[in-house]
């Protein structure tokens, strides 16, 4: 059952919130998130891909009643697929009608007239500032590029778009800012200190087996347990692509498909790609000894 | 109900441990410390922890460093395990010899510029590892003009070009200033923007002729693309050194590199270091569709099998891979070397680099790959 929470009192209180939309965080992401909410602060999110960075931002859109914009990132992002854009066709459409319904009136009015609000096309950034209170989730901001990390550092001071042609544009309440990172690149350093900084780890065995238990509830408590252990295990063989929380959810589900109630060495082997998505770490794996992976 | 006085001195007085412990926790960032803190329990070890931890801290570098400062200055218990995924901590750097004996500037200049410029034309040709000290600073000298060109790639952004698509935007604001009528299509077209160049430059003690020269080779090329350029030194470790090289001068440049260098001169396990450098800056997107210059001799103590495997999994992340090898310039040179065997399957272009001509074909190989 969803327990909204629009205005926390402590972190406890949004971790339960958190938890009924089955998001389960530690302490101190709910720590996290909570101070993001009441400081109004961006909330910087550093990890792994697949320890849940993103799906914070939902789980929190979820709790908080709020809705959710999302930008994602990448590598020459412009300002008008970030902020807003003119709708060129609308505006040509609108000066024809006038001029077919023989408008008269002073050229300058009409001019003024074609860059109403109407008439523009809100893009992510401006969307969560106008329907504030939001959340906005920035996703990937190692993907842009250094000029945009500059004009969202702006954006993200004050909460504030202006439109040349408008005016300007302010949150009354600003939006509740995630930012995500995978470390592709450094993030700048100012951007940063905008934020709360949050390093996101993987979830530890007994947290591990309470999300797949709660996201996948048909599985059984011992699959759900030995998924996670062995999940836990293949962390720490150094691989490529060690395998995240989404990775062990998805694991546990093909094994249920496949109608195991627990993991044998041999459903283990044929299911992996479910878990490791390099060829090199299947082999790695495959290679090793399958009863000190998998077995109990 | 402990006195705001108390919180803001122990919160200082922590921010102060912190910062000698080396996490930069400027002075915004403890006021924001000092904020969260008047949000939570001021009473409750682990909601101080945290809440010192999300506004001090920028990077998983600082995480072990706060944990001990926090357990050092509060001397409670840090309430989570190890952080994952931090880089290794800091080392202490060892000062290295970058020149070959040269102390800058000797009094034997060739004051004529007739023979300045033969000479320099003569030197151009000479292996860097077989000059005397004179004619190394000479030498420096011209290795400061070489600018590599960036290679360029396609990108998403647009500029307004005279060919190309429509642009919609240009082509109807000039309309509604016409009064609506279309009298030109402006057009644009996607802006070339420079690809990453990465540097993989072979400290170990085999290459100890040429590294001085590689790095200067690498200077240029920080100096004439800082956004574009990463540079990082192989041998027992991967070092990066981008930042260091990001200096002017290159002589200074150069010293502090080398001061950040730990492994100068020592053994060279390039797949493991290769490795390292896939895993950690690699995979994560430096090396992707990014020019690659591996400049080693191929001298592996490691496995060679690693090292193939690595360069395999460079070569399906980089754009274009490149070897520069300086004994290639010699004459009879053939890649034996179980190393460079093993990585040449997965080399795009393999070329010397032992002499200022050489370098100035490895400028234009970067450009064009």
């Amino acid at each position: 059952m969803l327990r909204q929470v629009t205005q926390p009192t402590d972190p406890a209180q949004l971790a339960d919130a958190l938890e009924s939309t089955d998001y389960l965080p530690d302490e101190g992401l709910a720590t996290a998130a909570y101070l993001a909410l009441v400081m109004h602060r961006p909330l910087f999110l550093e990890g792994e891909a697949g320890v849940g960075k993103t799906a914070l931002a939902r789980a929190l859109a979820e709790v908080t009643g709020r809705p959710l914009y999302r930008l994602q990132c990448y590598e020459g992002l412009e300002a008008s697929h970030a902020l807003y854009d003119w709708d060129f066709g609308r505006q040509l459409l609108h000066l024809r009608a006038a001029e077919a319904a023989h408008a008269t009136g002073d050229t300058e009015q009409l001019e003024a007239g074609l860059y109403d609000r109407r008439f523009l096309l809100a893009r992510p950034l401006l969307q969560a500032l106008e329907d504030s209170p939001s959340v906005l989730l920035v996703d990937e901001v190692d993907r842009a590029d250094d000029e945009f990390e500059a004009f969202l550092l702006e954006v993200l001071s004050d909460f504030t778009i202006s439109v040349p042609e408008l005016g300007t544009i302010r949150a009354e309440t600003p939006p509740l800012v995630v930012l995500t990172s995978n470390r592709t690149r450094e993030v700048h350093d100012a951007l940063k200190r905008r934020c709360l900084y949050h390093w996101l780890e993987h979830p530890d065995f007994d947290r591990e087996v309470a999300i797949l238990r709660r996201r996948l509830p048909e599985v059984t408590d011992e699959l759900a347990r030995q998924v996670a252990r062995a999940t836990g295990r293949l962390r720490e063989l150094d691989l490529l692509k060690p395998p995240g929380v989404a990775e062990a959810m998805d694991w546990a589900s093909a094994l249920h498909a496949l109608g195991c109630r627990e993991l044998d060495p041999d459903t283990a082997a044929r299911t992996l790609g479910a878990v490791l998505k390099y060829r090199e770490d299947g082999e790695r794996v495959r290679s090793l000894a399958r009863g000190a992976l998998f077995g109990a | 109900m402990p006195d705001t006085r108390d919180v803001v001195s122990t919160v200082l007085g922590f921010a102060r441990t912190l910062r000698n412990a080396g996490v930069a926790a400027s002075p915004d960032r403890v006021e924001a410390m000092l904020a969260a803190v008047a949000h939570l329990d001021v009473l409750d070890a682990t909601a101080v922890y945290w809440a010192g931890r999300l506004t001090l801290c920028g990077s998983p570098d600082d995480l072990d460093r706060y944990d001990a400062a926090f357990a050092a200055w509060f001397s409670g218990q840090v309430p989570r395990g190890r952080p994952r995924g931090g880089d290794e901590p800091a080392r202490l750097a060892t000062v290295a010899p970058l020149t070959g004996g040269g102390t800058g500037d000797a009094g034997e200049e060739p004051s004529d510029l007739a023979t300045k410029a033969s000479g320099a034309e003569v030197l151009r040709h000479r292996d860097v590892a077989e000059l005397t000290v004179a004619e190394r600073v000479e030498l420096r000298r011209l290795f400061a003009l070489l600018a590599p060109a960036t290679p360029m790639r396609r990108s998403r952004r647009r500029a307004p070009s005279p060919h190309g698509a429509v642009d919609a935007g240009r082509t109807v604001r000039a309309a509604l200033r016409d009064g609506g009528e279309v009298r030109r299509l402006a057009h644009h077209r996607a802006r070339p923007r420079p690809r990453r160049v990465v540097l993989l430059v072979d400290v170990s003690g085999s290459m100890s002729p040429y590294a001085d020269a590689l790095l200067r080779f690498a200077h240029a090329a920080v100096r004439a693309r800082p956004a574009s350029t990463e540079v990082f030194t192989i041998g027992t470790r991967l070092t990066r050194v981008t930042r260091e090289l990001r200096l002017r001068d290159p002589d200074r440049a150069l010293a502090a590199g080398g001061a950040a260098i730990p492994d100068w001169s020592g053994g060279t396990r390039i797949g493991e270091v290769l490795k390292a450098f896939l895993d950690r800056w690699g995979q994560r997107g430096t090396a992707r569709g990014a020019v690659v210059v591996v400049c080693s001799d191929g001298w592996e103590r490691g496995g060679a099998e690693l090292l193939g495997e690595q360069m395999a999994r460079l070569h399906r992340l980089a754009h274009a891979v490149v070897w520069v090898n300086p004994h290639k310039g010699r004459s009879g040179y053939e890649p034996l070397t179980g190393g460079m065997v093993a990585a040449l399957p997965s080399v795009d272009h393999f070329v010397a680099g032992h002499s200022l001509a050489a370098f100035e074909e490895l400028a234009g190989v970067i450009t064009h790959a």
